[in-house]
């Protein structure tokens, strides 16, 4: 689960961490009277979305005139505003964060993630601050410095000590770096953080070290035990499809094609949309209906995959191993009848009870498309697709 | 023998009186599994499926002599269950819970540092040893007797290639699921490495996903150690990058991590790779004929 940036500074700040002076608003007046508050001549107007290149795209201002304080915020509060991980309908912006500017003399990057090669949290740093980190990694992996830490013993004051001298915090900036480390890690102990993110943290004129944007996100299957962040989860920032789903302990991401799918098990379910792929389709979703799936959960999948308008055909791949195909078929007639749907289905159905399944099918009174197997779901789904469009020439078959 | 599970192995159930745990219990037994007991807090000294029910792993471990657990307990409960088998001796450990806090494995990995116990999972479907018996939720009718060993990360997948490579007459020594989480007690190259010292397995296919280096990191180390071909599969060549798909473990968060990368990475190692996730069963056919 992501959280706002100005979520992550108060989580921050509760544990000690310098964040700037600055307040989360919903409307200009608001802004302006956050602005007059922390009182100066600089501020920086933020727009708060789930998502990173907030600079790049223009939802990051700085501002020396409280009018431009009241005009940027006017200007972004509702705005969409289109990153390079929003995709192309960006985000509204709902709230926007003002903040005291500061004048920065130098930028630093401090991480911590879990590193699944080490199975451990590792901090991860570098001179090279308040730029895209990945870029970093890529093109100078010498400037980025990495600490793992032994959940045994914690994060240790030398390690900060190690890493705070290699990117250049020396002086009287080191125990100030150290501090800071030390109190990330503690942030992300204790809240179950799954990665925690310092970026840029900035040497401000005065010679203090401030977070100047910082991103946080937690274990979703951590959330029973951390209540208070469970409650800044922001509903907004999420596909409603996806939300539904689910509620109905069903696992769907929206994705940009018209091949509808139901699927059992994320390895299958990734697996059926390579199918379609390789067949020169696009898959609409991805859905998982999980183990143990009932008709009504089954059905629900149906009202959730059919929000979707693109979709022209649904393709139902199931291996049942601890579900059984009789309810899954049994399911798919429910949806049929009372979802009132006329579009082709394919339904490769395996695994346990499978005859009783291809029985309620058969018995149904609808004309579904009976797979034998994988590849031959993926080509009658490609058909069924080419049956509705007669114009449109049949695609050629991809190879990776 | 074949790896993990074999027909000395001694198996009990944590978690023994649960649902669950009853229902994959018996069907564990009706393939013959060496199930000798299990655990319960607080249930000791009563019998289940005919069995002993024991307070802790300890007492289970002294009764029976058990050195396989099958953890069946509830995700906030796992971990805790898990290093109570560490510390009892227990030598393969399977955790089948999906849900459990990434930070909790953290302490599990650093708790089993040492202790050479093996734990399988979390998030997985378990491991079969057909003809033998299976810890683990798997439906065991699909697999059948043979010589190819199968490593995956997913469940449903693994049924999906048992189910290609039946059609063409060919078994499996042993299957065994990693899990889908981002951090799991046993990696890949771990069970190829298993594979490869087992004298009744003749090739391995692995099938990993998206998200991770693991499938690329046991690539690099097959190419160094092992004789017998090893045939790969990457699930999510179609998957955008950012988004978990369904696995906790399953996101592509940089350029690695992509199945296409994974595939070209292990082709390049000199991997028999499988791009049609239908033609699993015929690759793993043309690898063994040495085609």
């Amino acid at each position: 689960m992501n959280i706002h940036e100005y979520q992550t500074k108060d989580l921050l700040r509760q544990y000690g961490v310098p964040v700037p002076e600055g307040r989360v608003v919903h409307t200009d007046e608001q802004a302006v009277s956050v602005a007059e508050e922390i009182g100066g001549s600089r501020w920086v107007v933020k727009a708060q979305i789930h998502s990173g290149g907030r600079g790049k795209a223009g939802g990051v201002k700085v501002v020396s005139s409280i009018d431009d304080v009241r005009a940027i915020a006017d200007q972004m509060i509702g705005s969409r505003l289109v990153t390079h991980q929003t995709g192309t309908e960006g985000r509204v912006v709902h709230r926007v964060l003002i903040e005291k500017a500061s004048t920065i003399v130098r930028e630093f990057y401090i991480g911590l993630i879990i590193d699944r090669a080490t199975r451990r949290i590792t901090l991860v740093a570098s001179s090279e601050g308040g730029v895209d980190i990945e870029e970093v990694a890529r093109r100078t992996p010498e400037r980025i410095i990495k600490e793992v830490i032994d959940p045994a013993v914690g994060m240790l004051d030398f390690q900060c000590r190690k890493v705070a001298n290699k990117i250049g915090l020396k002086g009287a900036l080191l125990p100030q770096a150290v501090k800071i480390m030390k109190r990330l890690y503690r942030c992300m102990r204790d809240n179950d953080a799954v990665m925690a993110e310092i970026n840029p943290l900035a040497i401000i004129d005065g010679g203090e070290l401030l977070v100047l944007d910082a991103k946080m996100s937690f274990d979703d299957n951590a959330l029973y035990r951390r209540p208070a962040i469970s409650e800044l989860r922001d509903f907004d920032e999420e596909d409603p499809k996806e939300v539904e789903a689910s509620g109905h302990g069903l696992n769907y991401i929206a994705l940009d094609g018209d091949v509808g799918c139901i699927v059992n098990g994320a390895g299958l379910a990734m697996a059926t949309m390579d199918a379609i792929t390789l067949h020169g389709g696009r898959p609409a979703n991805f859905l998982d209906v999980g183990g143990g799936a009932t008709p009504n959960k089954v059905a629900s999948a149906f009202r959730i995959v059919l929000q979707d308008p693109a979709v022209k055909t649904i393709l139902i791949n199931i291996f049942a191993g601890i579900n059984r195909c009789d309810w899954i078929a049994t399911g798919i007639v429910q949806a049929i009848h009372d979802q009132n749907i006329k579009m082709p289905i394919i339904v490769r159905l395996a695994g346990t009870n499978v005859e009783e399944g291809r029985a309620i099918l058969n018995t149904a009174n609808f004309p579904f498309i009976i797979a034998s197997n994988l590849d031959d779901a993926a080509a009658k789904a490609m058909a069924a697709l080419h049956s509705l469009e007669p114009k449109v020439a049949p695609l050629k078959k991809r190879t990776l | 023998m074949s790896v993990f599970l074999n027909k000395h192995s001694r198996v009990i159930i944590q978690g023994f009186t649960g649902q669950h745990a009853t229902f994959h219990a018996e069907e564990a037994l009706k393939v013959g599994t060496n199930l000798v007991g299990g655990v319960t807090p607080g249930k000791g000294g009563t019998q289940h499926l005919g069995l002993p029910v024991f307070d802790t792993v300890e007492d289970a471990v002294q009764a029976t002599g058990a050195d396989v657990s099958g953890i069946f307990v509830p995700p906030p409960f796992a971990a805790d269950a898990i290093m109570e088998a560490i510390d009892a001796g227990i030598k393969t450990i399977v955790v089948i819970a999906d849900g459990i806090p990434v930070q909790d494995m953290v302490h599990v990995e650093r708790y089993r540092m040492g202790t050479g116990a093996i734990v399988i999972g979390p998030n997985t479907p378990g491991i079969i040893t057909p003809g033998v018996g299976k810890v683990g939720i798997m439906p065991s009718h699909i697999y059948s007797p043979g010589r190819i060993g199968i490593v995956s990360r997913s469940g449903t997948l693994n049924y999906e290639a048992v189910a290609q490579m039946k059609e063409l007459g060919l078994g499996q020594s042993s299957s065994i699921g990693i899990g889908g989480d981002p951090i799991n007690g046993t990696d890949f190259t771990t069970v190829l490495k298993a594979f490869e010292d087992d004298p009744d397995t003749d090739a391995i296919l692995m099938i990993g996903e998206i998200g991770g280096p693991q499938e690329v990191d046991a690539a690099r180390w097959a190419k160094k150690n092992m004789r017998k071909p090893l045939i790969g599969y990457v699930a999510g060549l179609s998957a955008p990058p950012g988004r978990r798909m369904g696995h906790a473990g399953a996101i592509i968060s940089n350029e690695s991590d992509t199945a296409v990368a994974k595939i070209d990475t292990m082709e390049s190692l000199g991997m028999y790779v499988v791009r049609n996730p239908a033609d699993i069963g015929a690759t793993v056919l043309r690898a063994i004929s040495g085609g």
